[in-house]
């Protein structure tokens, strides 16, 4: 059961200001409950929530690896099982953590079949080591390893699509979620927990500091990724995709306004083609997830 | 300083960093104003906003990091961010 007033990620830490992956570290410990053991691999979260001696959880947590929280969690879910325990177990690893560098021990756990649930909080790039570049990296963005400049427009390659890759490991839950919809989170991790077997919870929690943004607009910038159709919230189970969150899509470039990791997009000169690429993507996606809600012009 | 076995730590000791000596902006709560949603509670990435037994909102300045989400996201503009005199 989700507990609703208790706070297990508790005040103190030392994330930025407006911190996305830090609301999601609270929303996810409350839909998680104390009866949870968490498994972080190493990143930002895991970083501003424990600076010996400190830490922000309230609940069992152990830091593996930067590469290895699946393979951590695993162990952990077969010695409670052997014991007759009940703990839920959560993984919080950030994006380059899951969608890079964890891959192996990710596959093999999701393989095994353990029973846990993987949280990956997307804040788009390696950030804890000064915003490098991951594998999801959205197309176009600036960050330090993918720079704009006179040759570049940013980060090459298209964000990977790491629940597609679960989903095909057979796993019973895959679900996307963002910060700036709090009962959506709460409601899929929930679920995610309550399934047995391996699942996956993605969740869109923007970086103030590696996105270039003042950290009040940190919710309001999460809501236009979704507007835009750029990010899409929806739930697979066993595979099939079941629930979608539907919108009405604004242009990308509301959303690409905002940050200064798009910001050669606009200066010195407007990019207009390589805007428009970046529409085909939010395009493609509302194609393929059926994101758009019709309105009926009246004349 | 001397590494307790597993490095392991009393659970939420960071509340002895009172992260709010951070704050350039403070958010001021206009209770008159408040419909009690109790969204800025749910979205302060600090946890610090807290629902007194009137069910009014406060949030606990020794934390508050001043980020300005509550006061962006407060559906009646009930939270004014004020430059804080030190
Ligand atoms: C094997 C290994 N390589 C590199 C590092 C350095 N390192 C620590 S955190 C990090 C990036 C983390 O990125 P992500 O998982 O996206 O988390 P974020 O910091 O963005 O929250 C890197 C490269 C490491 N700790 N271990
Ligand atoms: S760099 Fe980004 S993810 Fe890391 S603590 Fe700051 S805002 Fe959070
Ligand atoms: S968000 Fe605004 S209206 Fe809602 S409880 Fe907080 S102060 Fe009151
Ligand atoms: S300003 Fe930020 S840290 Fe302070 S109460 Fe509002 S949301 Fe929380
Ligand atoms: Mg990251």
């Amino acid at each position: 059961m989700a507990e609703k007033t208790c706070e297990l990620f508790d005040c103190g830490h030392r994330a930025c200001g407006g911190c996305g992956a830090a609301l999601a570290a609270r929303l996810v410990t409350k839909a998680a409950g104390k009866d949870s053991i968490f498994v972080s691999s190493t990143g930002c979260m895991e970083v501003f929530s424990t600076p010996y001696p400190e830490t922000a959880w309230k609940v069992p947590w152990i830091h593996s690896l930067f590469e290895n929280a699946a393979a951590v969690a695993s162990g952990i879910e077969a010695a409670l099982k052997k014991q007759g325990r009940k703990e839920k177990i959560v993984i919080m690893a950030g994006d380059g953590a899951t969608f890079d560098i964890g891959m192996i021990c990710i596959s093999g756990a999701f393989e095994r079949g353990h029973d846990f649930t993987y949280i990956c909080y997307d804040n788009e790039a390696y950030m804890n080591t000064g915003i490098q570049r991951s594998g999801a990296t959205p197309y176009d963005a600036s960050t330090t390893t993918s720079p704009a400049g006179k040759c570049s427009f940013g980060n090459k390659r298209p964000k990977k699509d790491m629940p597609a890759i679960l989903a095909a490991h057979g796993a019973p839950y895959v679900a996307t979620t963002s910060i700036a919809y709090p009962a959506d989170l709460l409601q899929k991790v929930e679920k995610a927990i309550a399934t047995p077997g391996p699942s996956y919870v993605q969740v869109h929690a923007p970086c103030c500091t590696g996105w270039g943004f003042e950290g009040e607009q940190t919710i309001a910038i999460a809501k236009l990724a979704i507007e835009t159709g750029l990010w899409v919230n929806y739930e697979m189970i066993d595979g099939k995709i079941t629930k979608v969150k539907k919108v009405v899509r604004k242009p990308v470039e509301e959303y690409l306004k905002t940050q200064k990791r798009f910001r050669h997009l606009f200066k010195p000169i407007r990019q207009d083609a390589e805007i428009a690429a970046i529409q085909a993507i939010a395009d493609k996606n509302a194609e393929k997830y059926g994101i758009d809600i019709k309105l009926n012009k009246k004349e | 300083m001397a590494l307790a076995v597993g490095c392991r730590a009393r659970p939420g000791k960071a509340r002895d960093n009172k992260t709010g000596s951070w704050r350039v902006f403070k958010p001021i709560f206009d209770h008159e104003k408040c419909s009690k949603c109790g969204m800025c509670k749910t979205l302060c990435p600090e946890g610090c906003v807290h629902e007194d037994a009137e069910g009014l909102f406060n949030p606990d300045y020794s934390y508050c990091k001043g980020c300005g989400i509550c006061a962006v996201e407060c559906p009646k503009e009930a939270i004014t961010m004020k430059l804080e005199e030190k």
